[in-house]
């Protein structure tokens, strides 16, 4: 199990140092930060074997986390073990920073005492957290016994995300379908690879311990239910219906319920948090299309044209398009012409920025540049990155739609009928790529 | 609150002041010091000294200051015990609480101070939390009986808490169980066969129940345990497969993996034919897919594993080529593994999208990722027969981008193509040799230089391109060196008329001008080969070579159905068996896969069945080094140990071999004149003229001639002392060595008798300097029926001394279960020169007159192309050590001395004239 976790800033200073097992020594502290804070090479691997010793290690802005073990643990939970220690400190006071690792110092360490026991990760749910450990410490000594066993039920209980009792005047629900569309694209316009990570993201204000059930045109469902002779023509329902190729969920879900029934039920923690995760490659909606050309004129000039191409409903609007054309780096200068938005070559990030605020579907904008080259001698050639794109549409580019939420508790008197739901899709490029 | 502050407070007494603020009265500037200390603590400062003050800060109703207290004591009470028990009697309060948090608190924080006194007193409170009715007590007492256990396993052996710790399994609590769990699981890992899990039907159901309901991380403890499970019947591997699948839904991957472990081991009892198999084949994929759309770290763990499983089940991702394609912005890490796993999915059906994408990748900026890329193509080429043709033309389009490394790179992989595809590309050759100035790297310069010398009929100016390898010879490392020995005989052999003197200059460069034995021992054999017997040497030389297997780099099926039981942990990671870098009893144990289904074979189902490499596991071959040493060795078809012994002089062997048909290699020799006249004043006078010396000091020079490391001492090579046929069977060869001060005899036992040879023993004779066995034999091992066994015997000179004749002449002993054999062998008197027989160069001076004449004798050591500095660092290397040196028309005067280990010292003149290979020595001898 892990044998210790230290927290360095960027020098490679300790800021958090706490041990758990006996097998780890201080000197495994100034090892990390020799080998690999201080290393001169880059890193090339998250997991360093040290004199026996094995270092795993993330970094969230300048800031890294390490955890250390001398056993064969299970890696895929350290590093597991490690994001969640990062949200729970976010959760706590924000961004990860040293001013605010050592302004909260305290807190950590007691944090660190609850969610790891002797390496074990323990109850990592801020929300069950919150309950007992405060910034201020007062908590704890004036609870009753009630509630006292009520954080400790929690804690340790089958449902150890949500606390009882929980009271709205309005209860409301939000959901957030964001998917991210990732592209990689051949020169000629052939989608090499095509995928949609997805992730449904509730806010619930709900009370009391309200049973939801999900549901959403999942090609399975929707099939099984055709088979059951509703009236809904195969044909249709089919078309409306997406082929999902793998999903996980928030520990909330029944995962045995979904496996035998492939319903989503559950019942939800209080406030923000991810419901699920999905990925599907069938039949995605890619927004927008990059047409490059390239030319080279000569030893010390390009002529560079890009068009895109958006493929949506007229009547909906993509927003913050970037696009992104990378240049040699030997660019001595560059000049753009672009029919809409602006453009700019940025010379620090050898790429030239073409950013539009806003486009419809159906419309074809483009760009065209000549980059002047200083003559280099240098044999290597340049190794063209692909053009990258970043955007935001108000759909789902899988197709996924929200078919209900359903919400019931038995014991307060409120129906589904009385809870307010909102559902709101949006589409983003996660790497969007087309190789030029 | 900005707790900052505490960082930054560095200046002098700050100990002292610290102490003054615990024993304040306000509660608040008390905490706030505490806080300061701890701080330092972080940093790591010492502030033990301040153990008592704190300690008294314990009892406090502030639970905040109770914690930071706490942590101060688990950090500095191993190395204050005495004082750690103070805190006793706070904890034992503490456990007693009415709030389950600061009972818990208490049990937790005690198992975590190592001192035996507590634990003592730890017991008690243990035993009440165990049973607490706060679950949320009993889940941190499960994990404190391991902390006990880490501690003094034998004190919760004794207390009957292994016993409560297998009852809560049965709690009502999920996370209790999951605790218990992960507790018993550790505790059981260090007694390897003390069946402390004791898993059956009805404990794996009630961990299957608390599987659905606990947190994340109990999830993976369960899982973990789950695994070590062996099910009864394939009905029950099918059982639990069925209700942990749910689980690759998770959210969390190491859930997900730890569920992928179970099914994987599971799935090995089921049969194939069973439709249920089949899915479970399907539902594999999906979830291994989404883990490469977690964070990079976790992408990497992810894909260390895939590369396990996809060695071991083919057939899940065979159709997932396209989500491991390479993104520009990867982190390397993930880059390299990606590459790795599109390799062994490579097939004839996605052959053509992934030599594009490779092609990309070889254009990328990472030098290591390029590399692999290129090599990767050529592993294509020798995987997918149909694709060969454009592998090579893909990687002539990237030879020709001139990029150094690429170039390098591909010339290695396109030796590899040519030994799988004989006599089908050689038509790139020319590309190739247009390349040959611009590698700089070994690997490059020996595929290249195999492929000139493999091909060497085809290409017109084979000779003159070997040639120019030949100029730098000494520069080149040892690869390259062996490569191009083998390449020029196979030159000779195809076109002897015009290679000849080609043959014989590489040859004396490899025997007698190289310190590394193996490139001395390949040119001594070729150069026997050849004057013995040309046609022979062809049969062998030219041999037809055997293809190279498909798969390259393939894990060894045992190792990988280990690894397979550890996926997700960090052995799945190395590769590695977790023996390999856990210290001590942890993890020694090795986990086997359950055997295979019953009757599968014979009802296996066409489709899934014959991709499995569990039935017909191939040929593995070991690592990309290790395979190129392979290729590059094996046109050496006899390995060396069938060659006859090797002779003392090799010199002479080897102009003896001239003889047989080569012309003199040795060009124009002078004549030899050895002049020897000695005469001892301490040692009797008969050891003047004694072949030991003018012997010794003739296998000293020869290490000119190749031998022995630069800085060491020489080693003669081993010599058969005891005949088989003499010794029933037993075969002794060996030599001695002088290694870091320690004289060590070096023996070959061979058995070459039908039974098992034991019991061995070695004895001296009486001898002239007195050496003898520093210790008994080490033969620990039977030596059983045509093995060999090798052993180094140390020595000392403390030994009774009589005078021998010849002088270094040693008469051995040696015993073993079936008889005692004698025979008699001599050691190279360089074997007694000291380390520390430098004289003082006054002393010296001093010496070299006041020695009679008559101790004084002369001789000449012939034929050593050395200059004086070389000759003086390589007798160096043996304890002759040089005192002065001077030139005096064109002669290099070199004085030296030597000392043994009786005491008596060697001065010794040597004369060595430029150009001139012969040296003159004039001895000097002293006590």
């Amino acid at each position: 199990m892990i044998g210790g976790l230290f927290i360095y800033n960027h020098k490679g200073e300790v800021l958090i140092s706490r041990v758990y097992r006996d097998d780890i020594g201080r000197n495994a502290v100034d090892a990390f930060r020799v080998n690999v804070i201080h290393a001169r090479q880059q890193v090339r691997s998250p997991v360093t074997n040290i004199a026996r010793t094995s270092f795993f290690h993330v970094k969230r802005s300048n800031i890294w986390l390490a955890a250390v073990t001398k056993q064969n643990v299970n890696a895929a939970m350290v590093f597991e073990f490690l994001y969640k220690m990062c949200d729970v400190m976010t959760a706590y006071f924000g961004k990860i920073s040293e001013e605010n690792i050592k302004n909260n110092f305290v807190l950590i360490y007691e944090l660190l005492d609850e969610i790891l026991d002797f390496g074990y990760p323990q109850n990592s749910e801020t929300g069950a957290l919150k309950t007992f450990i405060t910034q201020q410490g007062i908590k704890g000594q004036h609870q009753t016994k009630e509630e006292q066993s009520q954080i400790t039920s929690q804690v340790t209980g089958q449902i150890g995300w949500r606390r009882e009792g929980i009271k709205y005047r309005r209860n409301e629900l939000f959901l957030d379908v964001l998917e991210s569309v990732n592209l990689l694209m051949s020169p000629q316009g052939q989608v090499l690879s095509a995928h949609v990570s997805g992730r449904v993201v509730m806010k619930s204000y709900l009370s009391g311990m309200p049973e939801c059930k999900f549901g959403m045109n999942d090609k399975i469902v929707i099939d099984k239910q055709g088979k059951g002779g509703t009236t809904d023509e195969p044909g249709k329902s089919g078309k409306q219906s997406i082929a999902i190729d793998d999903c996980t969920f928030h520990q909330c879900v029944r995962l045995s319920k979904f496996d035998s029934e492939r319903s989503i039920s559950f019942i939800p923690p209080d406030g923000e948090y991810e419901l699920m995760r999905y990925r599907t490659t069938k039949d995605i909606i890619l927004p927008f299309r990059v047409i490059p050309l390239v030319r080279e004129v000569g030893r010390t000039k390009l002529e560079v044209k890009v068009v895109i191409k958006s493929n949506f409903k007229p009547s909906l609007l993509a927003q913050k398009i970037e696009v992104r054309i990378p240049t040699p780096l030997n660019t001595s200068g560059v000049q753009v012409i672009c029919m809409k938005g602006k453009a700019k070559y940025k010379a620090s990030e050898n790429a030239i920025v073409w950013k539009i605020k806003r486009m419809a579907g159906m419309k074809e904008s483009q760009i065209s540049a000549e980059i002047e080259l200083l003559p280099t001698n240098d044999k290597k050639k340049w190794a063209r990155p692909p053009i990258s794109m970043n955007f935001e549409v108000p759909f789902a580019p899988s197709g996924l739609k929200v078919r209900y939420l359903k919400v019931f508790e038995s014991k307060l008197n409120y129906s589904d009928h009385d809870v307010i739901k909102w559902v709101r899709y949006i589409g983003r490029s996660g790497i969007y790529e087309t190789r030029c | 609150m900005t707790d900052s502050k505490y960082f930054t407070t560095t200046k002098k007494g700050e100990i002292f002041e610290l102490k003054a603020e615990l024993n304040s009265d306000k509660k608040e500037k008390k905490k706030e010091a505490v806080k300061k200390v701890i701080a330092s603590m972080t940093v790591g400062k010492d502030v033990s000294a301040l153990f008592p003050d704190v300690v008294n800060c314990m009892q406090t109703d502030n639970l905040e200051l109770k914690k930071l207290v706490y942590l101060y004591l688990m950090n500095y009470a191993k190395s204050q015990p005495d004082m750690a028990i103070m805190a006793v009697n706070t904890f034992v309060k503490d456990c007693e609480d009415l709030n389950p948090l600061i009972r818990a608190l208490a049990v937790r924080t005690m198992g975590c101070i190592r001192v035996d006194k507590i634990t003592e007193y730890l017991c008690e409170p243990l035993r009440k939390c165990l049973k607490d009715e706060d679950p949320y007590v009993r889940k941190t007492a499960a994990v404190c009986v391991a902390k006990l256990h880490d501690i003094n396993a034998q004190l919760v052996e004794d207390q009957g808490f292994l016993d409560t710790l297998k009852d809560l399994i049965s709690d009502s609590n999920p996370m209790v169980v999951a605790n218990a769990v992960a507790a018993l699981s550790e505790i059981a890992e260090s007694h390897p066969n003390s069946n402390l899990l004791d898993l059956n039907p009805q404990t794996i159901n009630k961990l299957l129940t608390a599987l659905n309901e606990c947190t994340e991380w109990g999830q993976i403890f369960i899982l973990d345990c789950l695994a070590s499970y062996l099910p009864r019947d394939d009905r029950e591997s099918q059982s639990i497969c069925e209700r942990v699948t749910p689980r690759l839904s998770h959210a969390n991957s190491a859930v997900v993996l730890s569920a992928v472990k179970v099914l994987m081991k599971f799935m090995e009892m089921l049969p194939k034919d069973l439709d249920y198999y089949g899915t479970l084949l399907k539902k594999l994929a999906p979830p291994l897919v989404t883990l490469l759309s977690a964070e990079p770290e976790l992408q990497y763990v992810a894909l260390r594993n895939i590369n396990l499983i996809v060695q071991k089940r083919p057939e899940i991702l065979k159709h997932e080529m396209k989500v491991f394609f390479v993104k520009y912005n990867d982190p390397i890490y993930v880059k390299l593994e990606k590459l790795d796993i599109m390799i062994r999915l490579a097939s004839q059906a996605n052959i053509a999208q992934v030599l594009a994408e490779l092609k990309e990748y070889a254009t990328e900026v990472d030098v290591d990722f390029v590399r692999k890329a290129v090599r990767a193509i050529g592993r294509c080429a020798i995987k997918v027969e149909q694709s060969a043709e454009r592998c090579v033309s893909t990687l002539l389009d990237l030879i020709q981008t001139k990029v150094n490394y690429v170039v390098q790179e591909a010339i290695v992989v396109i030796k590899d193509i040519f030994r799988k595809y004989p006599n089908k590309y050689e038509s790139v050759i020319a590309t190739l040799c247009e390349n040959l100035d611009s590698l700089d790297e070994p690997e490059a310069r020996a595929a290249m230089i195999w492929i000139v010398g493999e091909y060497a009929e085809r290409i017109d100016n084979a000779d003159e391109l070997l040639e120019s390898f030949l100029e730098g010879f000494h520069d080149e490392s040892t690869q390259v060196q062996l490569q191009l020995l083998t390449a020029i005989v196979k030159l000779f052999l195809k076109k002897p008329t015009e290679t000849q003197e080609l043959v014989q200059q590489v040859l004396s460069l490899a025997t007698q001008d190289s310190d590394n034995p193996d490139l001395r021992d390949r040119g001594y054999i070729y150069w026997r080969l050849l004057s013995t017997d040309p046609v022979a040497a062809k049969e062998v030389v030219l041999a037809e070579k055997p293809l190279i297997s498909e798969e390259t780099d393939l894990i060894e099926p045992t190792l990988l159905e280990e690894l397979i039981c550890h996926i997700g942990t960090l052995a799945s990671v190395y590769h590695k068996p977790p023996s390999a870098f856990v210290e001590g009893s942890r993890g020694v144990q090795h986990k086997r896969l359950p055997p295979r289904a019953g009757s599968g074979e014979s009802t296996e189902s066409p489709d899934v069945g014959q991709s499995g490499p569990s039935e017909a596991p191939p040929a593995v071959i070991p690592s990309q080094g290790d395979l190129l040493g392979d290729l590059l060795n094996l046109d050496l078809a006899p390995p060396t140990a069938t060659v006859p012994s090797v002779q003392p002089s090799m010199q002479m062997g080897a102009m003896d071999l001239l003889g047989g048909g080569l012309d003199s290699l040795m060009g124009d020799e002078s004549d030899t004149v050895i002049k020897l006249s000695e005469r001892g004043t301490a040692m009797p006078a008969s050891l003047g003229g004694a072949p030991a010396v003018g012997g010794g000091l003739g296998d000293l020079f020869d290490l000119g001639g190749g031998v022995g490391m630069p800085t060491g001492s020489y080693v003669a090579p081993k010599t058969v002392w005891l005949l088989a046929m003499k010794a029933k069977g037993l075969e002794i060869s060996g030599t001695f060595a002088r290694r870091g001060g320690i004289i060590q005899m070096d023996l070959s036992l061979t058995n070459k008798a039908m039974s098992v040879m034991t019991d061995f023993a070695i004895q001296f004779n009486r001898n002239s300097f007195g050496l003898a066995p520093a210790g008994p034999l080490q033969v620990l091992t039977p030596l059983s029926p045509n093995q060999t066994i090798d052993v180094s015997l140390p020595l000392s000179t403390s030994g009774p001394v009589m005078k021998m004749e010849p002088l270094n002449n040693l008469q051995v002993a040696v015993k073993n279960n079936i008889d005692v054999f004698y025979f008699s062998c001599q050691y190279p008197l360089s074997l007694l020169f000291v380390e520390d027989g430098k004289m003082d160069r006054q002393v010296f001076l001093a010496t070299w007159k006041d020695i009679p004449n008559d101790n004084e004798a002369q001789f000449q050591i012939k034929d050593i192309h050395l200059n004086s500095d070389v000759a003086s660092n390589k007798l160096q290397g043996s304890n002759i050590f040089t005192i002065a040196k001077r030139t005096v028309e064109g002669q290099d005067m070199l004085y030296q001395s030597v000392k043994l280990t009786n005491g008596i010292w060697v001065l010794a003149e040597m004369r060595i004239q430029t150009g001139n290979p012969n040296y003159t020595v004039n001895g000097n001898k002293e006590t």
